[in-house]
């Protein structure tokens, strides 16, 4: 049970606190309510870009990093397609400079124009290292473009190319700011060696003076259900034949969400999953294979990902996939498989609950989804799941019209 | 809001300054087994969970033949008289635990990560893996299959062959540190090889126990009852000593990939282990050229120039000879260029004193990293397992805090102009 306190300040800004007097830290996790999916498709990678520039100094203060590390601190941040989560733990006893450095930045940036003209290449070099220079690393891209046709998700985090990350101007960086890091869109959490009070003082004094700013209501485009299976065959400098497959599922608040979960867990979460002993190990068609999603907000996809071992037909490998979401379909799960990826969740939740600022952020992500106390929930709403939900679950997700592969195979001659 | 008048932003808040903390080593519990197998434990934490570590002195350095020990250290979960690789992964999984497996240079470890509850029914088979292992050779067949395909792949990856190279040209190309692995290695196991291996280096090997975590009462009694009565520590522990043989040559351009857009650079010298009294103090020194990133290479090479997504410098965590290592990736028009900052950023240590105010605000993040780091059990253990497994003790940790505490400007110059000459260091880029 993960306890906190909650109050709102007059400009609209959350502030959750959680204590925990067995460390001698404190984190503070500012999360605000924009990713990629609130990007225009013709400038893609702004809300990514956007959070490298918050560490490029805010109106009265030059730099964000020295001061926190002059006051023994660490900090970094993280843009998902639904979320910027920036996050900072520091020695308990200075925790004011946190409050500090993170209100000023939400007051507004400095906009430099050198830290601008910087970032875009430090992100460009990050999209090559991650996405360009690596074999296969474009394979989400070709893939979230075959899925989805008209929701944001069609682009990845990063941005759909270098060049809207290289083209980004400072006009754009202010309003984007403007709009969408002020109060009102903001989650503060503050945890670990700190006390409600002191955290609600501290929040008035530095973060009660912003201005609130305008709500941001998003209305984005939905994904229309999809009536027929996409498939795409791409061929690329690369050694091994590749397949990936998606299908729809859920959003992240729906309770057939978890069922999803525990499906992928099913097929392809460790090395007695079904995928894995049945395809790696005893037919041998794949060298390694995964099924797995993103967790995201807004209904997101289930992937089965895997390399084929050479020699083998994709055509081939991908009955073999075929048939194990045949089982999942047509017999249920038992009581034991049920069991063990039930085991597997709570084994999970616990372990992730073991730092401060893991607890800090999840906070913030279950405040986002509408109530921080969904964070004690979760482990209730996994355990109530049947096999019979499971294999109805199963039918609606793995249905062909509902699918899309992208075989991606080597042009090499072996 | 009556205060925001008044509240002046550009005044930091008054800190408590991060070198007047105390920091204090949580000590371990330590006991010997019936057979002689040491265990540290660590007793800390809220959640009610714990990783158990065993350690055999099994790395590469003790193999005849590449790559016995790395699979024999993955394939021990592979089967063993009683069950199958898929009966052993289902049993782990069933309780929610987590068997992961590691082989480095001196050791190789096996380790569980597990909810506190559910030991009683892992430990037994933990036990299992470590006596009754057996190798199928389906299992090693696949394994071969599999390791080859992924090494087809990473060889297309600039930072995994410029890793292995680097390597190879500090230490040699047969030295444990140095050596890497080509598929005609994986082709060359056996499983006579490996189960010889495993017989003498874990069935009969010398084991150290590191286990953290809501500990259960009865721990101790737990691991003697199981652990406590295997055959291990039955021979006599001796280490062949392995020679170095570095490359004569020093600067090496590696075309690896014609389509490319990035180099992996790195550079690397020569370093004494953790022993050395200079170590301590060059840590400071680490923090201050590429250690974090705040450091004088982050903020020249990325934040300025914007050459790269990161860059770093960090000493190896080895135990018998180690090296000090630059490491980055880089445009591929601006790799030579990014070389050029490294080499400027040490002239710039070996002439001029680091600041003061620098210097305040290297040894304070270093202070508070520590402090966060000594939070929770499993970084507490993982402190003390790197203590013991390079043969120190804890005024290890204490002369550690004690140097970026002290440590002067002076003193920094001073191992600056030791340690960072750029004809010491090797130099690589691979596109």
């Amino acid at each position: 049970m993960i306890h906190f306190d909650r109050f709102t300040l007059e400009n609209g800004l959350t502030v959750l606190v959680h204590r925990d007097a067995s460390t001698p830290m404190a984190v503070v996790n500012v999360l605000y309510n924009v990713g990629a999916r609130d990007e225009d498709p013709g400038k893609t990678g702004f809300a990514h870009l956007f959070e490298h520039l918050m560490f490029g100094g805010s109106l009265h203060i030059e730099s964000y990093d020295e001061p926190l590390q002059l006051a023994g601190g660490e900090n970094n941040a993280y843009t998902t397609n639904d979320l910027t989560n920036y996050y900072c733990q520091l020695p308990a006893e200075n925790l004011e400079t946190a409050f500090w450095l993170e209100s000023d930045r939400m007051l507004s940036l400095a906009f430099s124009k050198k830290n601008l003209d910087v970032q875009r290449k430090v992100v460009c070099e990050e999209f090559k290292e991650h996405y360009i220079n690596k074999p296969y690393g474009d394979v989400w891209h070709t893939m979230r473009s075959l899925a989805y046709q008209t929701h944001p998700y069609r682009w990845m985090t990063i941005g759909k190319e270098l060049k809207h990350v290289e083209e980004a101007t400072l006009d754009e960086v202010k309003k984007f700011f403007f709009k969408h890091y002020t109060p009102c869109n903001a989650i503060l959490v503050v945890a670990g060696n700190v006390q409600t009070e002191q955290v609600r003082q501290l929040a008035e004094k530095w973060f009660g003076p912003i201005p609130s700013g305008t709500r941001y209501e998003r209305s984005l485009p939905a994904e229309p259900n999809q009536t027929a299976a996409r498939k795409l065959e791409v061929k690329a400098d690369v050694p091994l034949d590749a397949f990936l497959k998606t299908w729809h599922m859920s959003g992240r608040v729906d309770q057939r969400y978890y069922m999803a979960d525990l499906i992928t867990d099913i097929l392809g979460g460790g090395a007695s999953s079904r995928l894995y002993q049945k395809l790696v190990k005893e037919q041998q068609l794949f060298s390694n294979i995964d099924c797995y999603h993103f967790g995201s907000i807004d209904p997101g996809v289930i992937a089965i990902d895997g390399k084929l071992v050479k020699g083998v037909r994709i055509e081939d490998a991908e009955k073999a996939v075929e048939a194990e979401l045949d089982k999942m379909r047509g017999e249920k799960v038992s009581e034991k498989e049920l069991e063990k990826v039930k085991n597997k969740t709570e084994s999970t939740i616990t372990f992730e609950d073991m730092s401060v600022m893991s607890r800090a952020s999840s906070l913030a992500f279950y405040e986002l989804l509408g109530d921080a106390s969904l964070m004690n929930t979760e482990l209730e709403k996994y355990q109530a799941i049947t096999a019979d939900q499971l294999m109805d679950e199963s039918q609606r997700i793995f249905a062909n019209d509902n699918s899309n592969t992208l075989y991606y195979l080597s042009n090499q001659k072996n | 809001m009556p205060q925001s008048s008044q509240l002046d932003r550009t005044q930091a808040p008054h800190i408590k300054d991060a070198t007047s903390f105390e920091l204090q080593l949580k000590p371990y519990t330590h006991y010997t087994l019936d057979n002689g197998v040491e265990v540290y434990a660590v007793h800390a934490g809220t959640q009610e969970v714990l990783s158990l570590d065993l350690v055999f002195y099994a790395g590469n350095a003790y193999e005849t033949q590449n790559l016995i020990a790395a699979s024999t250290n993955f394939l021990l979960k592979n089967g063993t008289k009683n069950k199958t690789a898929f009966e052993i992964n289902k049993h782990f999984e069933y309780y929610g635990a987590y068997l992961s497996r590691a082989c480095y240079n001196e050791t190789s470890t096996i380790t569980l990560h597990c909810l506190t509850k559910q030991l009683p029914e892992l430990l037994p088979v933990v036990a299992e893996l470590i006596t009754d292992a057996v190798f199928p050779d389906e299992e090693l067949q696949i394994y071969q299959q599999n390791m080859k395909q992924r090494l087809e792949v990473n060889l297309r990856k600039c930072d995994f062959v410029a890793t292995r190279l680097i390597d190879a040209y500090v230490y040699g190309e047969k030295h444990p540190y140095g050596i890497y692995s080509d598929a005609a290695d994986y082709d060359q196991l056996n499983r006579a090889a490996l189960q010889a291996f495993y017989e003498q280096y874990y069935r009969n090997g010398r084991c150290i126990i590191f286990v953290a975590g809501y500990l259960p009462l009865q721990i101790a009694e737990a691991l003697n009852a199981s652990i406590g009565q295997l055959p291990l520590n039955q021979y006599q522990h001796t280490q062949t000593t392995h020679p170095l043989m570095p490359a004569t040559q020093k600067k090496y351009r590696v075309n690896n990939d014609p389509a490319g857009v990035q180099g992996a650079i790195r550079m690397a010298r020569p370093f004494p282990t953790r022993h050395h009294p200079d170590f301590p103090k060059v840590q400071v020194l680490n923090a201050v050229f590429g250690g974090f990133f705040g450091s004088r290479l982050m903020s020249n090479i990325r934040e300025d120039k914007g050459y790269t997504y990161g860059i770093h410098s960090y000493i190896q965590n080895h135990i018998n000879n180690t090296a000090w290592m630059v490491s980055t990736e880089a445009g591929k028009d601006v790799c030579e260029a990014t070389i050029e900052e490294v080499y400027h950023e040490m002239k710039l240590l070996r002439e001029v004193p680091v600041d003061q105010e620098e210097l305040q605000l290297v040894r304070n993040y270093l202070m508070g990293t520590i402090l966060g780091d000594l939070d929770g059990p499993f970084h507490i253990i993982g402190r003390w397992k790197n203590i013991i497994l390079n043969g120190l003790d804890e005024q290890y940790f204490y002369r550690s805090v004690d140097a970026i505490k002290h440590t002067t400007a002076e003193e920094l110059q001073e191992l600056a102009n030791k340690y960072l000459q750029p004809e010491a260091f090797y130099e690589l880029v691979v596109i």
